[in-house]
This record gives structure tokens, C-alpha cells and sequence, in this order.
């Protein structure tokens, strides 16, 4: 085990010699919890808004006008009819219509209840479940101070929901989001730079070179896995500190165990680079096969859509997604303070991609060619 | 004593054939040459021999250790410079030289004797990357790193192939040196000229033998004598030498035409004065001496 440290010397010197790498090291985890925390979020603003208002009273006008003050709601246009307003929602020019019946006002001041009905277009469903939701709480709020009650065409109202937000209080969409996003940071690391790394030695022939030496088959693995995994553990520090500093996110949970985490992840995510560079010849394409997996590995992790919400089956196969297993670690480890009680299911599905993925990967490589 | 033996090595690429029974001793000490053209099947027979590659049937021993069994010694007791340029080209000179003399276990002093010669010329660079060197400097270092570990079989691969004239010619100097300290030493190359600098050379054409000998004994070995024959209209001299009765084999070989009679003795002037009346003024004819080449078309037909 003499040669190791030369192979590890060797790998840390190319590593940091390489020009496109360093860059990626460094700067992809700014960008990336600067980019994607800010820009993908759920929140829905500016919600054009056609207004078909035959009442024409005070009340109605009220409710238009506390709708705007939320800041969410902007109205594009008054249309007299119904027609109108809708053709307004088919020409895209506004996401909802908002129809208040003639005697609007009447009937509230008569029986203290009266209708209004909404229109969404519901092209995008979660932007419209959202601007509904949104829509229905300010309407509650407004019969609260007319101290009256008006219905929402379908949504049945009369039950207040005083909600209480815990561990996220105010609901910060980045304090969700960054979690998650420094799982992504590691999983390039482990996934797209190890097989890319190996795959290279390949393409440019060292491997030839490489192969006719007494260098064992897991000196080089180690030799090739080993450096990635310091530089993803690294990653990941420097990506908790860049999320403190610019985002604030609340890490509540312990950071040991983070990294601990992270450090079994990291076998099972070099292992699968390994795996991809065992089964292509060139970056090229190692690039390509990580895209795929790293696609259907993101959009199934609950990143951005929670798994809870998929269908049966579909859950079935993200419950093999490692990706998904250790943002559900990280999210609650950092935001709920979890302890290792509360993640052991999760672990127990890392040591396991682990100790699949690696061995099988290994036994792929091969020095000799068939 | 050998120390390289091949017993009857084949080797197949799906339908392709790349080696076809190949069974050559090389003795210890030896400089010896596998000669053929592209495709021949010379690569895939030194992948074999270093044990990069296992063949389909046929064994293969290297100073006593079996190319497949013993992979692990073998590795230890060769040096295996490729085709193509192996090294790290991000690594200086250096730090090449230095990492395989570490992943073999030694160091570059304890070897440096060796590699002097060859090093020498690499002294001014040491700092430089491997990528940013010229072509025989490559070839240099890509020798120095396949000897740092003292192998006592060398597999140079092409060497030669894609450099200078100059460069060359030194190389061909530092195998001789190289020879001296007793290493054996296997070389492929595809430029006939190169024969004759081999102890003994065995001609190879797909995956085939076609004769294992010193390259004087092969050059004797040429029944016919030959006529080199030059005129400027080269093209058409061959033409029209082929058209000639009494010819057996015609073929271009650098600026002048190599032709050989079917009778067992060969008439320069009466050939000569044919080949005026069929309007090639200009035309020479002088008998040469056979060379590699010669032998190498007349085996290959």
C-alpha cells in the first residue's frame, strides 16, 4: 500500500491543474444557491386579474381593491360581461376572472351572505391552486370585516383554518430549497466528476500506460474515488457556509451528522460515476449516460415536488433514488434538528446504495480487456 | 536462452482475424523487430505480450512467466512503451518520471544509470508538461518512464512511427545502448529501413508470419536478382515493364521501379533497349542488391 499516497499526490495534482474543474469546485455552488433558491420558487405574484363586476357597488369594489393590496393580485381589465372576462382568460391576457352577481352588496346586507365566483386558468395547476388559495384567504378575510359571509362558488367555506407553520415559520421558499440544492453540489461531485475523471484516463490512453504497472485494481479505485470524495465533503462545507452567509438558512440540526451523512452518500454517488465510466470510452459520453440518470434522479427526489404527491408506483421507484433519501436527511437534520433516530430508515437506504453500487462497480472495472 | 517465447497465439476482433497463429522465440539480450504494415496485427500481439489483452488461443511466456497466469510478476519484469503518446500531459516531465518509478516501487535516482542517455535530452524540459513537448521528446520520455523500473524485456510499440528523421535515428542509437545493459528488447515498426538495425526481424502481414530471420539472411534469401529501373514517367515505366514478356514482378519502390525477370538470368541492356523502343528515353537500369522490402512484396503475394 506504499504506491497509494503517489496515486493520490498524482490525482490531487491533475485535479487542480484541470482548468474547467476548479471553476466547477468553486463557483457551481454559488450559482447554484444563488440561481435556482432564488428563481425556482412556488410563490405566485402578479396575478392578472379581469374583473366582471355587475354590482358595481362598494362591497364589491372593496374586495377588489384589498385583493390588489396583497400585492399578488393586479388588475388588467373591468370587463362588463362574463363573456368578456372569459374571452380575456383565452386570449392569456389574464390568469383569472372574478364575476361579483348583480346585488352583491344586497344580499350581503340582507341575509349577510352572497356569492362570488372565481376563474382560473389552470394551464399550470399548481399556479392555480396557489393563486386560489391566496384568493379564497383574502375573501375570508373581507367577510371577517364586513362581518359577513360570502360563499366562493365551490369552496366551501364556514371553517376557519388558522395555520401554523413549524419548522420553516414563515414559509421562506430558499430555507426549503437550499437543503436540497447542496445535494445536488455533492452529486456532481460524486457522480458526473468521478466518471468523467476515470473515463478520461481512458480517452487519452494513460490507462494503457497505467495498466502494464503492478497498480492494483483497487489502488486505483481508491487512488481515483478518494480525492472526490474529500473535495465533495469540501463541497458541501463550503456550500453550508455560503447558505449561512447569503441565505441565512436555520441549521438547527447537527453538522457532524450532516457530514456524516454526506459521507456515506458520497461512496454510493462515486461508486455509481465509477459504474457509468466502467461502461463508456469517452467523457462524451460519460456526460451524456450522467445527464440521464441525473434528470430522472433530480425531478424524482422531492426537490422540487414532493414525493408524498406522486403516484403509487412512481414512489415505489424514487424510494431507490439516492438523491431523494439524502434530501429528506438534510432538510431534516438542518430544519427540523432531526436526530440520527429520525433518519435511520434513511441512512440504512444510503449504506445500502453503498454497498451495492460500489462492489458492483468494481468488479466491472477491469485492467485486463476481453 | 529465450525470453520471449509465442506458441501459436490467435487472436479474432469479432470476424476480423488480427492474429493468426503466431509461434517466434526471442533470445535474451535481443534487439528484435516485428516488421509490417498497418493492420498487420503488430498491436494487438505486444497487448498480448504485456497482458493487456488475453488471446483467444495459443500461449505466451515472457522471461518464464505466462503472459495470462502470471500477469501480475509480468508486469513487474517489463517495460511497455505504446503506440500512442500514454503519459500524463497535465504532469511535467518530472512528475511522469517520478510517479512510475513510484507506482513500481523505486525511485528516479536508483535508476537514473539507465535512463541517462535518454534523459539527457530531456534535461532542459523537466518542468515542462508532457503535453506541451515535441514529438520526439515524447518518445523520450515515454521511454524513460517504461525504463525507470529496469525491465528486463523493453515492448516499444511504433516507436519511430510520427517522428523526425533525426529523432529517429537517435532512438535507434539508444536502443543500442539500451541492448548493451543486456535488456531485451521487442520493437515493431512499419518502415522496412529499420530492419536492417534489428538483430533479427520477423515480417508480419495480417496476423501472419511470413518469415523470421536476420534481416541479412532475409535480404539473401531473394532468389532473383533486381533491376531498379527509373524514368521520370513512372507510372507509365510500370506499365509498360509489366507488359514485358519476361517479367515476373513489378513494383514502385521509392523514385525508381524494382522489377525481376522470370528467366534465372536478367539481360540490363537488352531490357534497357525495350524500354527506349516503347519511347522511355530517359530510362536507367542498374541492378540493386535485394532489401527487406523486396522480400517483404514477394512473400506477401
Amino acid at each position: 500500500m506504499r504506491t497509494l499516497p503517489f496515486i493520490l499526490q498524482k490525482e490531487f495534482l491533475q485535479i487542480f491543474r484541470n482548468r474547467s474543474l476548479l471553476p466547477i469546485i468553486f463557483v457551481l455552488p454559488i450559482v447554484q444557491l444563488v440561481i435556482l433558491s432564488n428563481a425556482a420558487t412556488f410563490e405566485v405574484k402578479n396575478v392578472r386579474m379581469s374583473v366582471v363586476d355587475e354590482d358595481q357597488t362598494e362591497a364589491s369594489r372593496g374586495l377588489v381593491r384589498k385583493m390588489q393590496a396583497t400585492g399578488y393580485f393586479s388588475v388588467v381589465a373591468n370587463s362588463p360581461t362574463a363573456d368578456q372576462g372569459a374571452d380575456l382568460l383565452l386570449s392569456t391576457a389574464a390568469s383569472m376572472v372574478i364575476h361579483f352577481p348583480l346585488h352583491f352588496e344586497r344580499d350581503l346586507r340582507r341575509s349577510g351572505t352572497a356569492r362570488v365566483q372565481m376563474i382560473f386558468d389552470a394551464q399550470d395547476g399548481a399556479k392555480a391552486g396557489v393563486s386560489q388559495a391566496y384568493a379564497s384567504s383574502v375573501v375570508v378575510d373581507y367577510s371577517r370585516e364586513l362581518g359577513a359571509n360570502i360563499v366562493l362558488d365551490g369552496i366551501p367555506a364556514g371553517i376557519d383554518v388558522i395555520p401554523v407553520n413549524w419548522f420553516n415559520a414563515e414559509q421562506r421558499y430558499t430555507t426549503f430549497m437550499v437543503p436540497g440544492i447542496l445535494v445536488l453540489l455533492v452529486t456532481i461531485v460524486g457522480m458526473f466528476i468521478s466518471a468523467m475523471n476515470i473515463v478520461r484516463e481512458k480517452e487519452i490512453g494513460t490507462i494503457e500506460q497505467l495498466n502494464v504497472t503492478p497498480i492494483t485494481k483497487s489502488q486505483f479505485v481508491i487512488g481515483k474515488l478518494m480525492p472526490l470524495w474529500v473535495i465533495g465533503l469540501f463541497e458541501l462545507a463550503f456550500g453550508l457556509i455560503v447558505a449561512k452567509l447569503l441565505f441565512d438558512v436555520p441549521m438547527v440540526g447537527s453538522i457532524p451528522l450532516v457530514f456524516a451523512m454526506a459521507a456515506v452518500y458520497l461512496v454510493a454517488m462515486l461508486g455509481f460515476g465509477l459504474w457509468l465510466s466502467t461502461m463508456t470510452d469517452t467523457q462524451q459520453q460519460a456526460m451524456f449516460l450522467a445527464w440521464f440518470f441525473m434528470v430522472i434522479f433530480i425531478l424524482m427526489s422531492g426537490l422540487f415536488t414532493p414525493i408524498e404527491s406522486m403516484p403509487h408506483w412512481a414512489q415505489n421507484i424514487a424510494e431507490l433514488n439516492p438523491l431523494a433519501h439524502f434530501i429528506r436527511i438534510m432538510r431534516r437534520v438542518l430544519l427540523m434538528g432531526a436526530d440520527f433516530s429520525a433518519i435511520r430508515t434513511e441512512f440504512y437506504w444510503l449504506v445500502g446504495f453503498a454497498m451495492t453500487i460500489l462492489p458492483m462497480a468494481v468488479r466491472q472495472y477491469r485492467k485486463v480487456s476481453h | 536462452m529465450n525470453s520471449v517465447i509465442m506458441d501459436n497465439i490467435a487472436r479474432s476482433y469479432g470476424d476480423v482475424r488480427a492474429l493468426d497463429g503466431i509461434s517466434v522465440q526471442i533470445n535474451g539480450g535481443e534487439l528484435f523487430g516485428f516488421i509490417g504494415p498497418d493492420g498487420a496485427g503488430k498491436t494487438t500481439l505486444f497487448r498480448i505480450l504485456t497482458s493487456l489483452l488475453l488471446p483467444d488461443s495459443g500461449s505466451a511466456t515472457v522471461d518464464g512467466l505466462d503472459v495470462v497466469d502470471d500477469y501480475r510478476k509480468l508486469r513487474r519484469a517489463i517495460g511497455y512503451m505504446p503506440g500512442r503518446f500514454s503519459l500524463y500531459q497535465d504532469l511535467t516531465v518530472e512528475e511522469n518520471l517520478q510517479f512510475f518509478a513510484s507506482v513500481f516501487g523505486t525511485t528516479v535516482d536508483a535508476n537514473y544509470e539507465l535512463i541517462r542517455s535518454v534523459f539527457q535530452y530531456l534535461e532542459p524540459f523537466r518542468h515542462r508538461r508532457a503535453g506541451q513537448l515535441s514529438g520526439g521528446m515524447k518518445q523520450k520520455l515515454a521511454l524513460s518512464c517504461a525504463l525507470i523500473h529496469r525491465p528486463s524485456v523493453l515492448f516499444l510499440d511504433e516507436p519511430t512511427t510520427g517522428v523526425d528523421a533525426v529523432s529517429r535515428k537517435e532512438f535507434w542509437e539508444m536502443l543500442e545502448e539500451l541492448k548493451a545493459e543486456g535488456i531485451t528488447i521487442v520493437v515493431s515498426t512499419p518502415y522496412m529501413d529499420e530492419a536492417s538495425l534489428c538483430d533479427r526481424v520477423a515480417l508480419i502481414q495480417d496476423g501472419r508470419l511470413l518469415t523470421v530471420d536476420t534481416p541479412t539472411r532475409i535480404e539473401k534469401s531473394f532468389p532473383k536478382p533486381i533491376l531498379s529501373v527509373r524514368s521520370a514517367r513512372k507510372y507509365e515505366l510500370i506499365k509498360a515493364l509489366r507488359a514485358y514478356p519476361f517479367s515476373s514482378s513489378v513494383y514502385a519502390f521509392g523514385e525508381s521501379a524494382h522489377y525481376t525477370d522470370s528467366r534465372s538470368s536478367v539481360d540490363a541492356v537488352e531490357l534497357q533497349s525495350y524500354l527506349r523502343d516503347q519511347g522511355f528515353t530517359d530510362v536507367t537500369v542498374a541492378q540493386v542488391d535485394p532489401g527487406i522490402e523486396d522480400v517483404f512484396m514477394a512473400l506477401m503475394t
